[in-house]
């Protein structure tokens, strides 16, 4: 295929990525060291009341904000450095926190409670939905012939909701003296509020995921499962080998591949954690980066938005990503290499 | 090799088919709950005794119910209905398709169908009902109670209907500028073998891994400010990009490129490129060679690229939220608003209803399509 016709097939693709992907990349850098602000001015303003002897005047001094011709408020932009970064995480009680040697204080800061948080979340769901995963496929693999497209469908079901409703919908199960709630506690015999600590919510937040993504790696792998080498297997069987080991030592090396694909997949995904917490209103307990990142776009009393601090945390959040990519990254990219 | 070695005890076939029967009461379970929440009323949705959520005591003295021959006259219609679905309707679909387009039949036949099965469950069972449960003296008195108040509440007093619009708008504008974008990408890189094309596939599943608040924060004060920015070019006319659909359409649609392009590749490069190439030698362009080869054969791989790009849009919530006004909420922002304001418990289940109205558009899309998703979703592994 010739260069122009290729340019042409993939241009308006391209076109639309670098307006909506690379542009505001670019563009959230520039935010974070910059501050937007209207411009105030001091004015003194002589204020009279009616008193009883003539009126009572007093002039004090007063900030407003400077306004154009057509009446709006004026903004200035000025370069501000790393302030906006400083403000995301904030190194003073940073330094306070590690001196006194204070996880809970530490925890008070919400950049680095999100960023434990996203962490804590994204490396423990990984064994569990590959692990669960696993089990479904080999477990449907084992099945009838006839219950497997009834299960597949049912199977799907977690994967296809909208998050914010999947999430939803594992809440109403557990708010108040909600059905799940009601027979946790005639199980432990003691009264049970899932909503009101921390650890709880999060516990639900991990099971949520689990139970929405699992699906996924349960179809990838129950498709490399139809592609086990048979005579492999049955080469296995004949040195006389259980059936623990043919899965230990045939079939997992054969799914290899696909367990890397969905770590990739999985690091990608839960790291972008964030309909659980608007699903299960955590934000008062637990947040998340991206959480970090809308709530300082989200409107604020006055109607402000915290734009820069917003594109901080963005950027912050962004090299996040590549450092938990980079690693399982440069491994796959060895392997290329050396094989 | 006998399967005689590779038989299995059957200790080992319990184990495996109960943990596969747990799995499956654990996958539907919290979906079909809220769907048999959302047809009590409070008092009984949020019961702690299970029985009572399901059967409906309170539901059923204050507000009726659904009788014995109800449930077994509405089940055996629902089912006959199915059942000519799958077996009825395809071959009439076929014989009446105009000059083999069988996609247009689809539509207009499915689309019919579903119409009629609507009209047949909803009002002609009730009718005949209402004159059959009187006459049947026990058979006839309600057993499970059931209120659609509820479901009325949400579309019809609380404008539901917009947001479904909204999101209609959203959904079906993302869907079809997605693919069409993203097949001539697709097809492009599958066909090349340049240097280029290797470095725009890393850069896009670079892109795919950027967390959408990150580009959120990239758009925001310029799609508020845009009617400055933008006036030396369209002077007066120019628009506020925030808040506007097709805005959004065209924010999900970049952040679905990286995605579209990766599947649509790999589904074109398991098209012979022999076939484009014997129409080339035949004297078409590159152009003509795709749409007068390609395109007949891509429609698998292109409705479930495009299956995927529907579930993005419907299913956003982030985007969304930060980038429309109330006027043109979609749905999902719509529910979380419902639920997140000081709530009475009947605020709370007809949050509820809107979850499983918005659900079942999904459950439909899973029942129809179960095979084009599962084969999505192991396209881009199995290539590796």
């Amino acid at each position: 295929m010739k260069k122009k016709t290729f340019a042409i097939f993939v241009g308006p693709s391209v076109f639309m990525m670098v307006l909506f992907i690379a542009a505001p990349l670019l563009s959230i850098f520039w935010l974070s060291v910059h501050v937007t602000q209207p411009v105030y001015e001091q004015v003194e303003v002589e204020t009279c009341t009616p008193g009883l002897l003539g009126s009572v005047c007093t002039t004090e001094l007063k900030t407003r904000p400077l306004l154009d011709e057509s009446g709006r408020i004026l903004t200035q932009t000025t370069f501000v450095g790393l302030q906006s970064y400083r403000n995301v995480i904030e190194p003073e009680k940073l330094r306070s926190a590690i001196a006194n040697g204070s996880w809970r204080e530490l925890m008070n800061i919400r950049f680095w409670s999100a960023l434990r948080f996203t962490l804590v979340f994204t490396i423990l769901t990984l064994p569990l939905v590959l692990g669960t995963g696993l089990l479904i496929a080999l477990a449907v693999n084992n099945t009838l012939q006839r219950i497997k497209g009834p299960v597949i469908f049912v199977s799907l079901l977690p994967f296809i909701i909208t998050p914010v409703i999947g999430a939803l919908s594992i809440r109403w199960l557990f708010i108040g003296d909600g059905i799940l709630t009601a027979g946790l506690e005639w199980w432990l015999d003691r009264d049970i509020a899932m909503f009101a600590q921390a650890w709880t919510i999060e516990l639900m937040m991990y099971m949520y995921r689990v139970w929405h993504v699992a699906p996924f790696a349960f179809v990838v792998f129950y498709a490399g499962l139809q592609t086990v080498n048979n005579d492999a297997v049955e080469a296995a069987i004949i040195d006389g080998a259980t059936r623990w080991q043919r899965l230990r030592y045939v079939i997992i090396p054969h799914l290899m591949p696909l367990v890397i694909f969905l770590t990739l997949i999985h690091l990608m995904d839960a790291y972008r954690v964030f309909e659980e917490i608007v699903g299960f209103s955590a934000s008062a307990y637990v947040i998340s980066l991206q959480w970090l990142t809308y709530e300082f776009l989200l409107q604020d009393g006055t109607g402000a938005r915290a734009i820069s601090r917003a594109s901080a945390s963005a950027i912050l959040t962004m090299i996040g990503v590549a450092v938990l990519l980079g690693l399982p990254l440069r491994r796959v990219w060895r392997e290329r290499k050396g094989s | 090799m006998s399967s005689a070695a590779l038989r299995q005890p059957m200790s080992l076939k319990i184990l495996s088919n109960g943990f596969l029967a747990f799995w499956c009461i654990v996958a539907a379970f919290p979906i079909a709950w809220i769907a048999v929440m959302s047809f009590k009323t409070p008092i009984d949705a949020f019961d702690s005794n299970p029985f009572r959520v399901i059967f409906g005591p309170h539901t059923r003295t204050n507000i009726g119910g659904l009788s014995l021959i109800d449930i077994v006259l509405g089940l055996a219609l629902a089912g006959m209905l199915v059942r000519q679905a799958i077996r009825w309707l395809p071959g009439k679909v076929v014989e009446y398709a105009p000059n083999g387009r069988t996609g247009i039949s689809w539509l207009v036949g499915g689309g019919a169908y579903a119409l009629v099965s609507l009209v047949l469950l909803v009002v002609v069972l009730p009718a005949v009902l209402g004159v059959l449960n009187p006459l049947l003296g026990p058979l006839g008195t309600s057993i499970v109670g059931l209120t659609t108040e509820h479901y009325e509440a949400v579309w019809i007093d609380r404008g539901f209907t917009r947001n479904f619009a909204n999101s209609m708008i959203v959904t079906s504008g993302v869907v079809l500028v997605s693919l069409t974008v993203g097949t001539l990408a697709g097809y492009g890189l599958a066909r090349a073998d340049s240097v280029i094309a290797f470095w725009l596939l890393v850069v896009a599943l670079v892109f795919r891994a950027l967390p959408h608040s990150v580009l959120v924060a990239g758009y925001l004060p310029y799609f508020i400010t845009s009617a400055e920015w933008l006036a030396p070019i369209f002077g007066d006319a120019a628009p506020t990009l925030y808040g506007k659909p097709w805005a959004i359409i065209a924010v999900l649609v970049a952040i679905n490129q990286p995605f579209t392009i990766w599947m649509l590749r790999s589904f074109f490069q398991n098209i012979p490129a022999e076939l484009d190439e014997a129409a080339r030698v035949d004297g078409c362009s590159h152009f003509g060679a795709f749409r007068r080869v390609i395109v007949p054969v891509m429609w698998p791989g292109v409705i479930t690229t495009g299956l995927f790009s529907f579930l993005l849009a419907y299913n956003d919530f982030l985007v969304t939220s930060l980038l429309l006004d109330a006027q043109n909420m979609t749905m999902v922002p719509a529910i979380a608003n419902m639920f997140n304001r000081e709530t009475t418990a009947s605020d709370e289940v007809q949050a509820i209803a809107a979850a499983v109205s918005i659900t079942a558009p999904l459950f439909v899309l899973v029942l129809v399509f179960q095979r084009q998703i599962v084969s999505g979703l192991t396209a881009g592994a199995v290539k590796g």
